[in-house]
């Protein structure tokens, strides 16, 4: 097979005249000798005279360098009418910069090898860069007219307006991005930050000005709240040159405090049916408003969504999936948001199957809160938490993604170092009383995006809650 | 075909790299095959305390007899089943309790498996993966191949069948390659045939392919070689050699004649699909090809994203990309039409942009600006050393495609040769002086809305 072949080949001899003699125990598992103890990267800062943050983490393996630009200029920022106007203001950053045309922005970024996305999520905008180290300093120009100097301009702001028009005829051909759309939509409501798409709507897009774009970005992109974070082949020191030079002289602002906004409170539980006529799939969505990440049930929350579906053998997916074959997975997470995250279970199964779904989504949700976990399976779930830790930094955009978590959440920057001993303090009693706090199955919203003709006798039956009929935003129909 | 997957399609990018000025891309690995035939890699890397074990069997969809299609990535649902000594469902729970994940994969032309997690879970992993290796058959029951079968036809569901323009690729294969030919059928296969599957198939299946001599194992990260090497030896070394996989290769497939298709789908805007045969992996044109997609439609910088999607705004999207397989490769380029546009416009305007590449070949910069790209992705690969793509798989895909697994870099220095004069004949040869064919995606009820040929 190749050249180092004759030595290994005597070595392999050797060992197996060796290991013959014992004959190999399959009747129970290996035991296992201790797991390594974690070594995560440290994370180490420092703030420039504007007020910005910078955040390093040194990781040398691998010569490429992961940048985060993070700013408090999220969609939960979106007045209230122009839902989308967040996501527009951060993907037109890229659209001319400097004295850069929108086109030459990305041929600039592919000739660099730079990946440069410019995005928004609900609670932040976020400009990033994963380029080689060697391309790090031109990169680095191109991301700081990115963030700095848009150009805006009327042309460029038409163009990608008409461009996000079209997309959302797209949106509304995928069920699955019309659960996405719809669940927040009826969870939250229009009163709430949270409550609106954040690609926004029809009326909304076509309302999108350059003044608009302009204003929101003089508001929101500021160095106060703002945090650079560096993850790879770089030092505090270089990085601290690097950025001081291209964004030391980003002007302040006064940002304005995040409204908290109301969300309706939920009578009781229903099902908001969309229709997919034709649909092989029903898209399920079920859950209500939870906590915000800062909680301090967060620890108990991880290990409890671990047990219920976060992960391919928890009750869900071995229920659903393994047990019933009716999907092709099925989870729960509880959504990491600075104010009030929501909860919620998910699958897409088969359209014959859409009640009996339901019924075994339900029986598990009821389950968790009513019988406390047995301890094998607490442990198993603290386990796969803690012990999978490690690998979560492996790659300069995994830790990026587990430190920006910090930085966003205002966690303090040891968090890591202390949550594997958290998590490993969560008892069944925890799991259980957070359970019976954050999943509430009296007040689920039931979000089902499928084929009505087929599946709504069958829910109907089901007697849990009234059937509410919406459209492919989740909005009332008229 | 993943066993799980996220909710983003993934086009699993084989596509690579290009000359780096000042590094040497390495992966050092050592070798062995157990009297058995199993195939052995071993990569150290402790920057992070974690290990990957990743397995690729020989086999994929394109070893499936007529009826069965889909066979072979059902089957990779039916390893996690249990195994004589590792009860159903104990796979998964036993690799969580000890903070592992594992996935596994099909494609046309093999199977692969990983397992990733802590360092000390290694023993596990090997423990798990010969068990079914060598006592699968004990444990799976028609019951079980029924669960697995609906789980399959709900990921075809999800995947493909409730996903807008989700058949298109099924439909282009079909018409790529005749009946007879083993790329003719998707891989996920049909729901006709997943439904027929039997016992006797996996008995049959798991005989003929999943024995050790049609297999390689990779274990990279933090791991002690001679310990490894050990582990592997214990595990595995009892499991008998089966009988010699043998295929015999099909014919060369050309076109002869362009081939127009029209689809109806559960969707408003219609999309326009050409695809033409090309090169398999790693044969002379193959990176070429990659480089002639990037120059295509490799990001908003783009001869089709500048002219369909920016300039004239009478698409919303646009994609190229060869597809270089075992036996064979395909080309292909996609794009969907905004509302108040056909699909006859956006055909014009690839035809006139193909056309224009074939006479006057790409810039300098633009093919540089490839490479570029290339190199980078290339660089972010060597980040990891478990799951789909990461080193210990890369190691077993260079192994399987050319023989040797540390082939990163002469991967790599593909890319490096490649010239834009070389780049405008691939775009001669392949593409504009070939047949092809159109597959319009078009709303239900409106077929007069595909490409007129």
């Amino acid at each position: 097979m190749s050249r180092r072949c004759a030595g290994v080949m005597v070595l392999a001899i050797l060992l197996c005249g060796r290991l013959s003699a014992q004959a190999v125990d399959r009747a129970k598992p290996p035991t296992l000798p201790p797991p390594p103890a974690l070594k995560l990267p440290a994370i180490q800062t420092a703030t420039l005279p504007s007020g910005l943050t910078l955040a390093v983490v040194e990781v040398h393996k691998v010569p490429v360098v992961d940048v985060q630009v993070l700013v408090d200029a999220g969609a939960a920022r979106d007045p209230a009418d122009l839902p989308g106007l967040a996501t527009f203001t951060a993907l037109m950053l890229q659209q001319g910069a400097g004295t850069r045309r929108a086109l030459d922005v990305a041929d600039e970024a592919a000739f660099l090898g730079a990946q440069l996305n410019t995005t928004a999520t609900a609670d932040g905008a976020v400009a990033s860069l994963h380029v080689p180290r060697r391309r790090l300093e031109a990169a680095l120009d191109l991301l700081a007219d990115v963030v700095l100097r848009p150009t805006f301009s009327d042309s460029e702001v038409a163009r990608q307006r008409e461009l996000r028009s079209a997309q959302l005829v797209q949106q509304r051909d995928e069920p699955v991005a019309v659960a996405n759309v719809a669940f927040p939509a009826i969870v939250y409501g229009p009163g709430h930050p949270y409550g609106h798409p954040l690609n926004g709507t029809d009326g909304a897009t076509a309302a999108l000005t350059r003044d608009r774009v302009a204003g929101f970005y003089r508001a929101y992109y500021r160095p106060n709240d703002a945090r650079i974070l560096m993850v790879g082949d770089i030092t505090l020191a270089q990085a601290r040159g690097l950025v001081a030079a291209r964004f030391g002289a980003w002007p302040q602002g006064d940002v304005p405090g995040l409204a908290g906004g109301t969300a309706p409170a939920t009578a009781t539980r229903a099902v908001y049916l969309i229709d997919k006529p034709g649909a092989a799939q029903s898209v399920i969505r079920i859950g209500h408003i939870g906590p915000a990440r800062s909680t301090p049930d967060w620890y108990a929350l991880e290990v409890l969504n671990t047990i219920l579906g976060g992960a391919f053998t928890s009750r869900l997916n071995q229920n659903l999936r393994e047990t019933h074959g009716y999907t092709y997975g099925a989870f729960s997470q509880f959504a990491a948001r600075r104010l009030a995250g929501a909860f919620v279970a998910l699958a897409s199964v088969v359209t014959a199957k859409t009640d009996s779904s339901l019924v075994e989504f339900l029986k598990e949700l009821r389950r968790i809160r009513e019988e406390p976990v047995p301890e094998g399976e607490l442990a198993k779930a603290k386990a796969y938490v803690t012990l999978g830790l490690p690998g979560d930094f492996e790659t300069t955009g995994g830790a990026a993604a587990r430190f920006r978590e910090v930085l966003s959440y205002g966690l303090p920057l040891d968090y890591y170092d202390r949550y594997i001993g958290r998590i490993g303090a969560v008892t069944a009693a925890d799991v259980q009383r957070v359970a019976r706090q954050y999943i509430d199955p009296d007040h689920f919203d039931i979000v089902v995006v499928g084929d009505k003709a087929q599946i709504e006798a069958g829910i109907r039956a089901l007697n849990e809650g009234p059937i509410v009929y919406r459209d492919l935003w989740g909005q009332e129909i008229k | 075909m993943p066993r799980m997957s996220s909710t983003t399609p993934v086009l699993l990018g084989l596509a690579c790299a290009a000359g780096l000025s000042a590094q040497t891309l390495r992966v050092p690995y050592t070798t062995f095959t157990l009297p058995n035939g199993l195939q052995v890699l071993l990569h150290e890397d402790h920057s992070v305390p974690v290990v990957a074990v990743n397995t690729w069997y020989h086999v994929g969809s394109s070893d499936e007899r007529t009826g069965r299609t889909g066979f072979a990535h059902l089957f990779e649902h039916i390893m996690f089943m249990g195994s004589e000594h590792v009860p159903t469902g104990e796979f998964d729970r036993l690799l969580e309790a000890a903070g592992g994940d594992n996935n596994g994969s099909t494609t046309e032309d093999r199977t692969n498996y990983y397992e990733d997690g802590p360092a000390n879970a290694l023993p596990l992993m090997l423990y798990l993966d010969s068990d079914r290796l060598g006592f699968l058959l004990p444990e799976i029951t028609t019951d079980k191949v029924d669960i697995q079968r609906g789980v399959v036809q709900n990921e075809r569901r999800q995947s493909y069948e409730n996903r807008p323009y989700g058949l298109a690729q099924e439909n282009i294969v079909d018409r790529l390659y005749p009946p007879n030919h083993p790329y003719h059928w998707p891989v996920i296969g049909s729901m006709q045939d997943l439904h027929a599957a039997t016992l006797e198939d996996v008995r049959r299946f798991f005989q003929t392919y999943y024995t050790p001599n049609n297999a390689t194992i990779a274990i990279a990260g933090d791991i002690s070689p001679a310990d490894a090497r050990a582990l592997v030896e214990r595990y595995f070394g009892d499991i008998p050699r089966g009988p010699a996989v043998t295929r015999t290769p099909p014919p060369p497939v050309r076109l002869s004649a362009d081939v127009p298709a029209v689809l109806e789908d559960k969707v408003q805007l219609p999309r326009v699909y050409d695809a033409w045969h090309t090169v398999k992996a790693f044969a002379d044109d193959d990176a070429t090809l990659d480089v002639v997609a990037n120059v295509l439609a490799g990001g908003r910088s783009s001869r089709l994203y500048r002219r369909l999607v920016y300039d004239m705004q009478i698409a919303t999207d646009v994609v190229a990309f060869q597809d270089g397989t075992r036996i064979d490769g395909k080309f292909e380029i996609f794009a969907t039409a905004r509302p108040g546009h056909e699909l006859g416009e956006l055909q014009r305007v690839i035809d006139e942009e193909l056309r224009k590449l074939a006479d006057q070949g790409p810039t300098a910069r633009e093919v540089e600006r490839a490479r570029n790209t290339f190199e980078a992705e290339f660089l972010s690969r060597m980040e990891r050393v478990g799951g789909f793509g990461g080193k210990a798989d890369q190691l077993n895909f260079y192994n399987y495609f050319v023989g040797t697994p540390d082939y990163f870099q002469k991967d790599l220095d593909r890319y490096g040769r490649v010239r834009p004069a070389a780049v405008q004949r691939a775009v001669k040869t392949y593409l504009t002086g070939a047949h092809r064919v159109v597959l319009s995606v078009v709303p239900q009820g409106k077929a007069e809305l595909g490409v007129k040929p």
